[in-house]
């Protein structure tokens, strides 16, 4: 965790560094009043090359936030977000940032335009960043990327509508790669499919990630899928980062007790173990997050809360070596 | 004998393009204080059966053939209005998404009071009393003042709790939960399965809990179906479900879920292919075309459930192949059959 003081220094061995940021939203609360909704606050992190960072959390705790800010889809309230060295700040760095950055959006259904053939919105990215010169070469470019996601050439002509939700997120994935890029935002990839259909999609991701040297930041709020694919697991809670440690490390010994309740409320699919699991509920809902907590957000449902929870808000500290937690009581 | 049996269900919605046979030859039996699990993929036909249960099928989706029976009492034929004595008394139903399924423009209490009116002898001030204690059984917080709220005011996890309240009001025989923690948060998920649990041992119900998360049946579940394409490919107990998978599709929706406890990466193994269309359904096994050890017969010919244990059935022909099955019902003590 860059936990440095500014002016943020980049290292060059991560691809992306997101240094405090932060992105409010002015929700209308009343006739001229508007108040501050906190999506992310404050939150810093760093992907290295080649690696699957997973994000995790429950609905509303700004994890999709998170990757819409880096892509630069909002413009974050402050903060900065460095990519191969280079802070995104200008006109070019932006253009050039959104060339080799990309997103896989959650729902396949909504994400992929009805009026336009599975060759058009496959090229997209292409002809928005003039990648290919000519026709045949953009032909030829969405016809390989097409076998790279596993999709049938000959199907190029037809309508979003006439596939599968599996097949679907396959299109999206290959217009993800149309432009070429090195770091991919996978938003939710796999929680609109099947079981079956969604061991298809994490294979092939992975698959893809080892060809191309691709980088991940996986959100999702399935557990075991994030540890599956992840290299590590960062957690967050009410537009705060919690935790982040290695996927073995975090799920075999979380330090945060959120992490720790989140854990033992993950089902597992044997009934004996199941039997044995000490489940850790937690009592009442999350905060709204228009009026969050004094202090830690967590400590209105945490069972080791103190004084100390209500003054003030935990920073990220290395617990263990490459184990970040935000508790006072760790 | 069981309190709810239901043999040879055949329920087909019949569309312009032809008729969808959503579940195709179901049988199954649900004995007091049971959890059974239904599992299985979006299409497979689980909805369908508890809707076929309930009769709240609609238009243009009927039930074909088969039988229900509540009590030894059939269900399948029972006019509407009979029908309606049974929903919401005998047996209640708890809909996947919180968010749509109570009436936002009455309150909470409004709704609760009035399955309890419709049930039951008590009056207004009778069914109000009623409605704050189930309030406080599914461990809302000051029920007095939430009968007056609307549905908006409460959070996802609350308003599955006041939907399990409401069903559970009349106090039913038994509880159909489809899909019930979906929608929610894991750890919002895990209050209400334990609440589930806790309100079933207390109230000696039976529950049919339809989902498509493993977990969630190892977590709660006695006995298990497995469904697939509107046929159920194995049943029997959770533990011989989990751990003597005796069909292909099982197996193979066993090894595709990521597990928490491996340290090592493994790859995943996906089930080849999509799910089968509806409308063009094979003569043989429906799973057939995407089964890695498919034979000749298998797509020629449905298999029918043959006993792979006491407490087992299973419908694939690899069974019969190998002698791994039994015409009958073994004897008690009988051990399962060895995967091959």
């Amino acid at each position: 965790m860059s936990e440095t003081a500014s002016p943020f220094t980049p290292n060059p061995e991560y691809l992306v560094q997101v240094n405090h940021l932060k992105q409010y939203f002015p929700i209308s609360t009343g006739f001229l009043k508007t108040t501050m909704l906190k999506a992310v606050d404050d939150v810093s992190f760093d992907i290295r090359r080649g690696e699957t960072l997973g994000l995790v959390g429950e609905s509303g705790c700004g994890k999709t936030t998170v990757g819409r800010s880096m892509l630069q889809l909002y413009k974050p309230t402050a903060g900065e977000i460095w990519f191969d060295g280079k802070k995104i700040d200008s006109k070019e760095s932006l253009r050039e940032f959104r060339r080799r950055a990309q997103m896989v959006f959650q729902d396949p259904y909504s994400s992929l335009n009805p009026r336009m053939t599975v060759a058009d919105i496959v090229a997209e990215p292409i002809d928005v960043h003039k990648l290919c010169a000519g026709k045949k070469e953009r032909e030829e470019r969405v016809r390989h990327l097409m076998k790279l996601v596993g999709l049938n050439t000959e199907h190029a002509t037809r309508y979003a509508h006439e596939f599968s939700g599996g097949q679907r997120q396959r299109i999206g994935i290959a217009r993800a790669l149309a432009s070429k890029p090195e770091f991919i935002v996978c938003d939710e990839p796999v929680s609109a499919l099947d079981v079956s259909i969604q061991a298809q999609v994490i294979n092939m991701l992975e698959d893809l990630q080892r060809q191309l040297g691709l980088t991940y930041l996986f959100i999702a709020h399935d557990i075991s899928v994030v540890k599956h694919i992840s290299n590590r697991i960062a957690v967050m809670y009410l537009g705060h980062m919690m935790e982040l440690a290695s996927a073995n490390e975090l799920t075999r010994h979380p330090l945060h007790p959120y992490t720790i309740s989140l854990m033992s409320a993950v089902p597992v699919p044997d009934p004996q173990e199941s039997r044995k699991q000490k489940r850790i509920v937690l009592e009442g809902d999350v905060p709204s997050p228009l009026k969050t907590p004094s202090g830690c957000p967590f400590r209105t449902r945490c069972s080791r809360a103190t004084k100390a929870c209500a003054e003030s808000c935990p920073a990220m500290r290395e617990a263990a070596p490459g184990h970040f937690v935000a508790c006072h009581n760790v | 004998m069981s309190m709810l049996e239901v043999r040879d269900l055949h329920t087909s919605f019949f569309t312009p393009s032809g008729e969808v046979k959503a579940v195709n030859g179901l049988s199954f039996s649900l004995d007091k204080g049971k959890v059974l699990g239904i599992v299985g993929e979006s299409g497979s036909g689980k909805s369908v059966t508890a809707y076929s249960i309930l009769q709240i099928l609609t238009n243009p989706g009927r039930i074909v053939s088969g039988s229900i029976k509540l009590h030894g009492e059939e269900l399948v034929g029972k006019s509407n209005d009979e029908m309606r004595k049974i929903r919401g008394n005998k047996i209640s139903i708890i809909f996947q998404d919180p968010m749509t399924s109570l009436n936002p423009t009455f309150t909470i209490g409004n709704q609760l009071e009035e399955a309890i009116l419709l049930h039951t002898s008590r009056n207004k001030k009778q069914a109000e009393e009623r409605a704050v204690e189930m309030l406080r059984l599914v461990g809302i917080s000051e029920p007095e003042k939430r009968i007056h709220q609307y549905a908006y005011e409460l959070s996802g996890g609350m308003r599955q709790r006041v939907m399990i309240a409401m069903a559970l009001a009349c106090e039913p025989d038994i509880l159909i939960a489809d899909e019930p923690t979906t929608a929610l948060d894991v750890t919002i998920q895990a209050q209400i399965l334990e609440l589930m649990l806790a309100l079933q041992k207390e109230m000696g119900m039976s529950i049919i809990m339809i989902t498509h998360d493993m977990g969630v049946i190892a977590q709660i579940c006695d006995e298990v179906i497995v469904m697939y394409a509107g046929g159920v490919c194995e049943r029997g107990t959770a533990d011989a479900i989990f751990y003597h998978p005796m069909h292909e599709y099982t197996r193979g929706l066993m090894r595709s879920i990521p597990q928490m406890n491996d340290d090592e990466k493994t790859r995943l193994v996906p089930i080849a292919g999509t799910p089968i269309d509806l409308l063009h359904m094979p003569s043989g096994c429906p799973f057939a075309p995407r089964c890695d050890r498919a034979m000749k017969i298998c797509l020629k010919e449905k298999p029918r459930e043959y006993w792979v244990g006491r407490d087992h059935l299973s419908a694939c022909w690899m069974n019969v192949k190998n002698n791994a099955c039994y015409e009958e019902r073994p004897a008690e003590g009988t051990m399962e059959v060895e995967d091959p």
